[in-house]
């Protein structure tokens, strides 16, 4: 089954330092026991009167006690995936929530529903799905099981709940404007560094997106060519005789090694691309998280300094301040944690990816070795045998 | 090959020069000059080393010997020169005749074009050639001499003319068929190996672009950071070895590009043999037309309509003694015809029989050089894999330790 393989390549999560020990999070002491299992599969499209969109069947199996039954399918477009999204960014504002694959590819080379898209879309939509199941925290969250569980008319009541876009909104707005203030005073050092690291990372994982594809198209391109290399030898062979045969073998042997790198350009888009994309995607949600948690901050900032202009309302002001000290301090504790985690899965991620990327090409190179080295045997092979009929009389 | 030039003498194309100088026009010119250099063989008893000739020779001079040979010897097929101008470049190459690696491949190929002289059973005794290789002054006045350029058939350059010729030798024209082929696929093989050569250096050049930016990245990370720097490295290992790769590949390149050349110098000798055949053709043809109108002045009548014998018939017959010297010429001129049509059908026999000596010796050269090329192929593609093996094999090793 190859979905429960695609999930267990997600990194065990680790154990988390002690220092971070806060009823927010689960203390695990022993390897993932893993009790929940998504995969994300069947593209289908629904034709209205509106519209035109994709659904996409979610299925879970589990053995937690909280879900009243064992196996859940539902059907989930990406609107769905979204609004899930930004209820955990709500509810968790300084956790790491994965990214979800965009809603348009601006490349121009594919097509809104081309099936390309939309395997490529539903790949990033498993994993998404898949790495909240793996998170300490965010596998927990009402809202998650709701996505998983509910049939489609529960989902959309349930979404008409809580606080809508404007609320959302004026989260995205108050972030801007703390931004624009030029960041904040009191920022801990650790915090600092993280954003110089992202800051860094985020160039250049960007880079490394740009060569991939780069890279990708480079070796499309050769297969290409390739294609039209072999069949000329075949071609050529039909008006020779003697050396009929030496031509066919080099044209089977292009031939296969053209194969061969299709196979490596395939690799590389499996493996590598939707990777490094997805760090592309995190790099951004990263800096996102790092400007929540100083805007958090700077509330408590903010009314300290209240405070200490006015020094009236003493009371007041310290227990609200009271409470946003507890706010920092639980955001700080669970970024830091989060972080941990990330960079964990990340070096994880890309060791796997890169390593992945080397196989291919080891593979690539290893059968054409195979391929020319069985030729050339039998070139030579043939020139004894002709030399050993011109010496006898 | 007992005897040819090649077994007792060395030649070498050894060094290519720039040189400045006044052409025809006593315009200033940049070409390039090819040092030949020739020593005697000896044999193993003697021991000693001969001392080492040396002439400066330009293109244009071996384009010279060359055309003398083909007119002189219009029955062999002529070993072609190396390209004048660089042809089938993919981008990196440059298309420029000064362009040194273009210099170097060409200097090989003149090289590879006197031993192919040397070893010609036929060739490597021409006089002219001799000389090429070891008179360096008043070389060219000598070919100019034998009056070569008048025996030339300016027919032959015509290659799009066709001769109805009802006869010609059937393997002849199976031939002539086989060196359009060879040449269309050759041609086509080098066009598309000069796209496939760019598209693989685009492959390998675009992975350098990994190490500035692992390098780079790996500042930032402290477990990943060695990992990440050294499979930077590797990267550019990688990157870099496609240069090499690609210029042994030229080498192949020009070993087909020889045997597409080969095509036109044996489309020649079918030309050839075409236009011996058509002017047999002719010739008979013209005597038996001959024949014709003598005894139509003989026996009186007119079988076939003439502008003559209509206006005889308006403006009056002719005396018989007017007739009697037209008969006379017509007979002189029917017996040279016969004799001419003898000799042509000699020479055409001839020319059949050895130009096809020199066809099989071509063919056996050509499956042994074109087998051997193809093997060479297989070798350098081995030789590419096996590195391709040895730095993806270290950059996983650099990965596995991110």
């Amino acid at each position: 089954d190859t979905s429960l393989a695609e999930a267990n390549s997600f990194s065990p999560s680790l154990p988390i330092s002690p220092s971070s020990m806060i009823n927010q999070y689960k203390f695990e002491d022993e390897p993932e026991l893993k009790d929940l299992f998504i995969t994300v599969d069947d593209p289908e499209s629904h034709i209205t009167a509106i519209e035109t969109f994709i659904t996409y069947r979610v299925v879970t199996k589990t053995s937690r006690g909280e879900f009243d039954s064992c196996e859940y399918e539902v059907r989930r477009r990406y609107q769905d995936f979204l609004w899930l999204k930004s209820k955990l960014e709500e509810a968790h504002p300084t956790l790491i929530i994965p990214p979800l694959p965009e809603k348009f590819i601006m490349k121009g080379m594919v097509e809104r529903f081309s099936d390309e898209f939309i395997e490529t879309r539903r790949k990033a939509l498993h994993k998404f799905l898949n790495r909240i199941a793996d998170h300490p925290t965010l596998t927990f969250n009402e809202d998650f099981k709701i996505f998983l569980t509910a049939q489609a008319w529960e989902l959309s009541s349930h979404k008409k709940q809580g606080p809508g876009l404007l609320s959302r909104m004026g989260q995205t707005v108050r972030a801007v404007a703390s931004s624009v203030r030029g960041g904040v005073k009191n920022r801990p050092e650790m915090f600092t560094e993280m954003n110089d690291y992202m800051e860094t990372f985020s160039h250049k994982i960007n880079v490394l997106d740009k060569i991939a594809h780069r890279i990708y198209k480079e070796e499309r391109e050769y297969f290409n060519e390739m294609k039209e290399y072999g069949p000329i030898h075949t071609l050529w062979s039909a008006s020779e005789e003697d050396i009929a045969d030496s031509l066919k073998g080099v044209a089977s042997c292009i031939d296969k090694c053209c194969k061969a790198t299709e196979k490596r350009m395939a690799g590389l888009s499996e493996s590598l691309l939707p990777i490094i994309h997805e760090y592309v995607l995190y790099s951004e949600i990263l800096m996102g998280v790092l400007k929540r948690r100083d805007q958090i901050q700077s509330e408590l900032d903010s009314k300290v300094d209240a405070l200490a202009n006015k020094k009236a309302d003493k009371d007041l002001f310290s227990e609200e301040i009271g409470k946003l000290e507890d706010k920092v301090e639980c955001a700080n504790n669970a970024l830091k944690a989060d972080w941990d985690r990330w960079k964990q899965n990340m070096r994880y991620d890309m060791r796997s990816a890169f390593t992945s990327v080397a196989d291919n090409n080891l593979h690539y190179y290893e059968e054409c070795l195979a391929t020319w080295e069985t030729f050339l045997a039998s070139q030579t092979e043939d020139h004894h045998r002709e030399e050993d009929s011109e010496d006898r009389p | 090959m007992e005897d040819c030039l090649a077994k007792k003498m060395e030649i070498t194309v050894s060094e290519a020069e720039k040189r400045t100088g006044r052409n025809a026009m006593n315009m200033q010119e940049t070409y390039t000059a090819y040092l030949i250099e020739t020593r005697a063989v000896e044999s193993q008893n003697e021991g000693q080393c001969s001392p080492v000739d040396s002439l400066w020779r330009r293109y244009s001079e071996f384009e010279l010997l060359r055309n003398y040979l083909l007119v002189t010897y219009p029955h062999i097929v002529v070993p072609p020169l190396p390209e004048k101008r660089a042809d089938f470049v993919w981008h990196k190459l440059s298309a420029d005749n000064m362009d040194p690696d273009f210099v170097e491949r060409r200097r090989i190929g003149l090289e590879n074009f006197l031993l192919r002289v040397a070893s010609h059973p036929v060739l490597c005794r021409d006089k002219i050639f001799y000389s090429f290789l070891t008179q360096e002054g008043g070389w060219k006045e000598m070919v100019n001499e034998t009056g070569f350029q008048l025996k030339a058939d300016s027919r032959l350059k015509a290659l799009n003319a066709t001769f109805r010729v009802k006869n010609p030798d059937k393997r002849f024209t199976e031939l002539k068929h086989y060196s359009d082929e060879l040449q269309s696929v050759i041609s086509h093989l080098l066009r598309v190996r000069a796209r496939v050569a760019d598209r693989l250096y685009g492959v390998y050049k675009v992975h350098g672009n990994y190490g500035r930016v692992f390098s780079e990245w790996s500042a930032i990370e402290k477990e990943m950071g060695d990992g990440l720097q050294s499979a930077g490295h590797h990267m550019d290992v990688y990157a870099a070895s496609i240069d090499d790769i690609l210029e042994e590949e030229e080498h192949y390149a020009d070993q087909l590009k020889e045997y597409l050349f080969y095509a036109e110098a044996l489309r020649a000798v079918c030309r050839k043999h075409e236009l011996m055949q058509y002017d047999l053709e002719m010739a008979a043809q013209d005597l038996t037309s001959k024949k014709q109108q003598c005894e139509e002045l003989a026996t009186g009548t007119m079988r076939t309509f003439s502008l003559k014998g209509m206006t005889s018939k308006l403006f009056g017959q002719e005396t018989p003694e007017q007739r009697e010297a037209k008969i006379k010429v017509l007979e002189e001129q029917i017996q040279e015809g016969e004799e001419q049509l003898k000799s042509k059908n000699l020479e055409g026999r001839d020319f059949v029989k050895s130009a096809w000596a020199d066809i099989e010796r071509f063919k056996e050269q050509k499956n042994h050089d074109l087998k051997e090329a193809l093997i060479s192929y297989a070798v350098m593609q081995i030789s590419m894999c096996k590195k391709g093996i040895q730095v993806w094999t270290n950059a996983k090793e650099c990965f596995s330790k991110m």
